[in-house]
């Protein structure tokens, strides 16, 4: 049995989309197989892992706790819409990059995600602000200390840049 | 790890929700924000027929201050409501609960009215819904009723609702003068389920006696627990550390049904929910006599 497909028409890292899905199509599925973008991973499919988390009209949420078809006429970026050019990178993923915050890397993509709109709203945050911000997704590698020294420096040269 | 196969509507009013319910009964659920509700169907725990999304009802996404009470439409985020500062004035004690529901991300999504229609023992808004003598406004197509937040809760993941009703509605009445609240829980880590958490109540009269109080525990049972014995214990009683520190004694050993799990035994979460009763009272206690006005009115 399969239910009827329903049309969608929403942007993804500022390009529109329209497709036909299957009401039970994931957001985070329509993402990596519908689109191609394989840069939002999916871990564990119930909201536990973060990894598939990106951005719903400028907000973080779990890709995998939402239906394509609920993104209907709604605006979404993944990690790929975070560099301004496949040759630069975010000042996020530099600091991720330079301080080691990632080995496998499985889980980069939901930190990152996390982390654009914490900064955006604590552009100087506390250790334990990093560390509650990142609560809700999951790292196996690094012990989370290089992560969070990421984050330092990020929130340093995302200052800077600004100012 | 993929739901199973639904048919889907996405209503632009309520009535059509309504409508879907009543044609089709328990095959048809409703889709809040979809924090317990997709993974369960990830999981193939819940495979309705018909999912109707509700996320197209902007009519149920409001927050009204009404004559000193709040009411709050059942669509509502979690994340509206901690970011709003008419909640931190009219409901402290929703205000101190909101931040430990999960993590940003899933507030983002999760709304008042789905957390509290799932009533899962170990949430946080049923136990504040109970705590705060919040009333609930069901809609059907036969038309609408409004139910204490004592009744609303059944058991675990089981409500008063009916299969063609839906929660439209949470209203939290004004605080009696010289009443504080706390909301106090343990989890291991920022934004996991609690191992146990209570929300007190406590008023206090014009002579500084203790003349009400309310004491509700989450992962303490099949729904929101209260402790009606260790209320009545403080009730009449001056609240100074020993009446607290009684009360507490009562409520963690005697009253609350806690179930353990790999994260907890039975005996650390009565050890945890004394711990946590001591100090919500005392922060209680503590804003109550602080102030001969309901906090939030200054």
């Amino acid at each position: 049995m399969s239910a009827a497909a329903h049309s969608i028409r929403l942007t993804v890292n500022e390009r529109t989309y329209e497709r036909p899905v299957e009401p039970r199509l994931l957001l985070s599925d329509f993402l990596r197989h519908d689109l191609g973008l394989t840069g939002t991973h999916v871990g564990c499919e119930h909201g536990v892992c973060g990894a598939c988390t990106v951005l719903l009209d400028g907000v973080p949420v779990r890709s995998c706790l939402m239906l394509a078809v609920q993104a209907h006429e709604h605006a979404v970026t993944t990690v790929e819409g975070l560099a301004s050019g496949p040759e630069a990178l975010h000042p996020l993923q530099q600091a991720f990059w330079e301080k080691h915050g990632l080995q496998c890397g499985f889980c980069t993509p939901g930190f990152l995600m996390t982390l654009l709109p914490f900064l955006q709203e604590h552009p100087n945050p506390s250790e334990t602000e990093i560390r509650e911000a990142i609560s809700g997704n999951l790292c196996r590698c690094t012990g989370y200390q290089h992560i969070v020294q990421a984050v330092k420096l990020a929130a340093e040269t995302m200052q800077a840049g600004q100012g | 790890m993929k739901p199973a196969p639904f048919e889907y509507q996405a209503p632009a009013v309520i009535e059509e929700a309504l409508s879907a319910l009543a044609e089709h009964g328990e095959g048809a659920k409703l889709l809040a924000g979809g924090q317990s509700l997709i993974p369960a169907m990830n999981f193939r725990v819940v495979q309705p027929a018909l999912l109707v999304d509700l996320n197209r009802l902007d009519d149920l996404r409001y927050i009204r201050q009404e004559g000193g009470s709040l009411s709050v439409g059942a669509m509502t985020t979690q994340r509206q409501l901690e970011r709003d500062p008419r909640v931190a004035a009219s409901v402290p004690l929703l205000a101190q609960a909101l931040p430990y529901i999960a993590h940003p991300q899933i507030r983002n999504r999760g709304t008042l009215g789905g957390s509290l229609v799932h009533a899962d023992p170990a949430a946080e808004l049923p136990v504040v819904a109970v705590a705060a003598r919040a009333t609930m406004k069901a809609r059907s197509q036969e038309g609408e009723r409004w139910i204490t937040a004592e009744a609303f809760f059944q058991g675990m993941f089981v409500t008063d609702l009916s299969p063609g009703e839906m929660l439209v509605e949470v209203v939290f009445p004004p605080a009696s003068p010289r009443t504080g609240w706390s909301f106090q829980e343990v989890s291991r880590r920022r934004g996991d389920y609690a191992m146990m958490g209570v929300a007190a109540m406590v008023s206090l009269s014009e002579g500084g006696d203790c003349s009400a109080a309310r004491l509700v525990y989450l992962n303490a049972g099949d729904g929101p627990v209260q402790a009606a014995e260790a209320v009545q214990a403080l009730v009449g009683q001056w609240p100074d550390l020993p009446a607290i520190r009684g009360a507490a004694r009562i409520a963690a050993e005697q009253e609350i049904d806690p179930l353990g799990n790999v994260h907890a035994s039975v005996a650390y979460q009565r050890h945890l929910a004394r711990v946590l009763t001591e100090r919500a009272l005392g922060e209680a206690v503590k804003q109550a006599q602080g102030s001969g006005e309901p906090r939030g009115s200054e």
